[in-house]
């Protein structure tokens, strides 16, 4: 029989953080400069964007034209992985869904997210509804933090002064393209709030920082940014950690369990190199948790021990319990002003120009919480499929003649369609609040391992009347705004068959809640600082500790708490050699 | 960085000047004949090696592929504008997409076949043997979804995949990306919409945000 060999690392590093996203990514950059020795475990390969993005790439330079076969944001798209990995599965209980996103690779989803950037607000950390629950912390405890990512990171948008839309310090916003002022005239006739987004983009230079250029308005955000213009976690995080000498970056690791000692502290971790199969454990004072809600939430139940015996920071039992994802429903059209339109460059930037913000009174309405809008539509790049709506829609062109025209066709008349309609398109959705409930749940499959003998998770979840409700109401919206635009509304109208395009619960990638922080170590698996309540030097930093989501993406709160919980760290320490 | 320094770290700034380089890599990707050495970096190994084994197989026969040649130029035609979709490397970019999205080979040999049947019974000649008007004949029963025979849905359904391939394959290649007007992909700076166009389009007078 082969002898499996376990690597030990005799160093002793203050801190492992596993995974280099969001979380990661910031407890690595505030520790590192505080001079602590870290030690940071990816999953997945190295990637520098200033390398490998596949920026100004233009489509005919990808055999299938930016398809999405193999990354399913298409083939630019700077996300090593997807819905599906080779080798490591996960699997739902029946009647139930939930669709995992996971991007195996320096940085994580930070290289490809949209970099729509909000904060939550004082009533998402104390909500009023009576239906979702409440954090253990408010937002002027997080605003400090909020304000330090702003400055740290760079974020564009607009003072406004909506209570429960944080304002933040703002780079200046880019200005709306042509379809965003149809859009922003017609949501506010039909009663929708439209302000400038707030992106993570160097729409100027960041004060104090000069290892990142300026957006130059490609308009690719999402093939991540080779001058650094926007917010990736290996660029602005990692990287700055690196240069401190202090933090040591190991990837294709894929790690396997927290190890404990006899009183049930942390002492390391285990993990197994994906490229040559070896297993390896490492030594730490404290370990950090970044690896996304449900992987973290994953590795902390796979680590079993005397002490633990249902997994690491669960003596509640409530890890992997109130995962919850943001709910998604959107709509397509054009409209007849911009066919025939004059040609510009109109890239802008990769983040939103305009959004909507939640405007409504929940008083009157079935649901809790709220959703915000995110428009599209433009003079985009051509890439597969993008002309696709074209035959479906071009009976409203006017033929040569005048004549009324049939949809479809072929020829002169159709080529000169396709020119007609390009970049008259026009796209909302809306993403909203998804109530975290103890019921929907990512657990450990019982029969079940990935390639590496690591079991995998198993998912529950079902959406319920009130995220339905919502889904309706966005639907609601979106043909009313598209009604005072003059749009022409080209996608089926989802009734209630389809849940009103309710997406599958995990499409937004908005994982969260399996960690849940809390005051009663019975009723939250960490504290409110995201130290786990049995276990007092593990720490989960991604968005496992969000009790509840608001509407608001969750990447500027992520950051913010990391930000926090690593401050919170360095200060125990200061406080234990005192 | 200011957008100077961004501008000379992408290798757009020629030293010394202000003025923006000729831009882009517009080396073409020929894919009937991807290479190992065309591995664009970011592009994974896998990614890479799926693509080397695709470009290495061919799945239409030469009728079939004859047939798409010319169903495609029927359907992007040469104009004064641009090229036809033949030019544009549209039938080498359908076969790349079969093998690459399989769940399209049994659609499009079918469909072919479904051509040529009907094609055979009407003109006694398959698709490509007929004369061009009874080939526009055949077309017209197909291409108008809203207006077509039930009993050639399922040439429609054929129909509307073709003519959808064809304008991703063609409105996404050199020639196509030029025709559509598509002038971005290039570093500059967003001031908003154009002055002519806020006029045109009765935004100049609003300030709308």
């Amino acid at each position: 029989m082969i002898n499996l060999q376990i690597k030990e690392n005799p160093e002793e590093y203050d801190a492992i953080i596993v995974g280099s996203g969001a979380g990661g990514g910031m407890a690595g950059y505030i520790l590192a400069h505080a001079g602590q020795k870290v030690l940071m475990l990816e999953a997945g390969p190295y990637f520098d964007p200033a390398k490998d993005a596949l920026q100004l790439r233009w489509p005919w330079e990808s055999p299938r034209r930016g398809a999405s076969t193999t990354r399913p944001f298409g083939d630019f798209d700077a996300a090593f992985g997807g819905w599906q990995l080779n080798g490591e599965p996960y699997t739902k209980v029946a009647g139930t869904d939930f669709e995992w996103f996971r991007a195996r690779m320096l940085g994580g989803r930070t290289n490809h997210w949209g970099r729509i950037s909000l904060r939550m607000g004082p009533e998402d950390f104390k909500p009023k509804d009576g239906v979702t629950d409440a954090w253990p912390i408010t937002y002027d405890e997080v605003k400090p933090f909020y304000d330090r990512v702003d400055r740290l990171v760079g974020i564009y948008g607009t003072v406004e002064g909506i209570p429960n839309e944080p304002d933040g310090i703002f780079l200046k916003p880019p200005k709306p393209r042509l379809n965003e002022l149809y859009i922003t005239k017609g949501a506010r006739k039909a009663g929708v709030t439209v302000i400038p987004g707030r992106g993570s983009v160097l729409t100027e230079a960041l004060p104090g920082n000069k290892d990142r250029g300026v957006c130059f308005y490609c308009g690719q955000c999402g093939r991540s940014c080779k001058v650094y213009g926007d917010f990736s976690s290996s660029s602005c995080l990692v990287f700055p950690a690196m240069k401190t000498g202090n933090l040591t970056l190991v990837d294709n690791a894929m790690v396997r369990e927290v190890l404990t000692n006899d009183e049930g502290l942390a002492v390391g971790v285990s993990y197994v190199n994906t490229t040559d199969m070896q297993e390896y454990t490492v030594k730490g004072k404290a370990v950090i948790l970044g690896a996304s809600a449900c992987e973290s939430a994953r590795i902390m139940l796979n680590s079993k021990s005397s002490v633990h015996p249902a997994g690491v920071g669960n003596s509640s039992g409530l890890v992997g319990k109130y995962l919850h994802d943001s709910t998604g429903a959107s709509l397509s059209g054009f409209l007849p002003q911009l066919m025939e339109r004059k040609r510009y460059n109109e890239d802008g930037v990769g983040s939103v120009h305009i959004y909507s913000p939640w405007w409504l009174d929940n008083k009157n309405l079935s649901f809790p919480r709220g959703y915000h809008i995110e428009y599209g539509g433009g003079l985009h790049m051509p890439s597969y499929g993008f002309l696709n709506w074209v035959p479906e829609v071009n009976n409203h062109a006017a033929g040569a003649t005048g004549q009324a025209k049939e949809k479809g066709g072929y020829g002169l008349g159709l080529k000169q369609d396709y020119r007609n309609f390009y970049g008259a398109n026009i796209g909302m959705a809306g993403r909203g609040t998804a109530l975290a409930r103890k019921d929907n749940y990512c657990e450990i499959d019982p029969n079940r391992v990935d390639k590496f003998g690591i079991p995998v998770l198993r998912f529950h979840y079902k959406w319920a009347n009130e995220e339905i409700a919502q889904a309706k109401h966005m639907q609601e919206t979106f043909q009313s705004i598209m009604h005072e635009m003059g749009a022409v509304i080209t996608s089926q109208i989802p009734g209630k068959d389809s849940l009103y395009g309710l997406e599958a619960p995990g499409k937004i990638i908005h994982e969260g809640g399996t960690t849940r922080m809390g005051d009663d170590p019975k009723k939250s698996v960490l504290n409110k600082w995201g130290q786990a309540h049995d276990c007092k030097n593990l720490f989960v930093v991604d968005a496992g500790p969000f009790v509840q989501q608001g509407d608001k993406n969750l990447t500027w709160t992520i950051l913010a708490l990391s930000m926090r919980t690593s401050e919170y760290i360095l200060n125990q320490k200061t406080q234990l050699n005192s | 960085m200011n957008r100077r320094d961004t501008l000379k770290a992408l290798g757009f700034l020629a030293a010394g000047s202000g003025i923006i380089a000729n831009s882009c890599n517009n080396k073409k990707i020929d894919t009937a004949k991807l290479k190992l050495a065309d591995k664009l970096p970011g592009v994974q190994d896998f990614e890479h090696a799926r693509n080397i084994q695709i470009t290495e197989q061919t799945f239409f026969s030469k009728h079939e592929f004859a047939t798409i040649t010319l169903l495609v130029d029927f359907i992007i035609p040469k104009d004064d504008i641009s090229g036809s979709a033949s030019e544009a490397g549209v039938p080498d970019f359908i076969e790349f997409m079969v093998k690459d999205l399989p769940e399209g080979q049994i659609p499009m040999r079918g469909g072919l076949k479904w051509l040529d049947v009907r094609s055979q019974k009407k003109y006694n000649n398959v698709f490509i043997e007929c004369k061009q008007e009874e080939q526009f004949a055949l077309l017209d029963e197909i291409a108008y979804p809203s207006k077509a025979n039930p009993e050639v849905q399922q040439g429609v359904a054929f129909f509307t995949l073709l003519r959808n391939l064809t304008a991703s394959g063609f409105f996404t290649s050199q020639m196509g990306v030029k025709d559509i007007g598509y002038v971005g992909n290039i570093p500059g700076v967003w001031n908003g919409v154009p002055q002519d166009v806020l006029k045109e389009h009765g935004f100049d007078l609003e300030g709308v945000i």
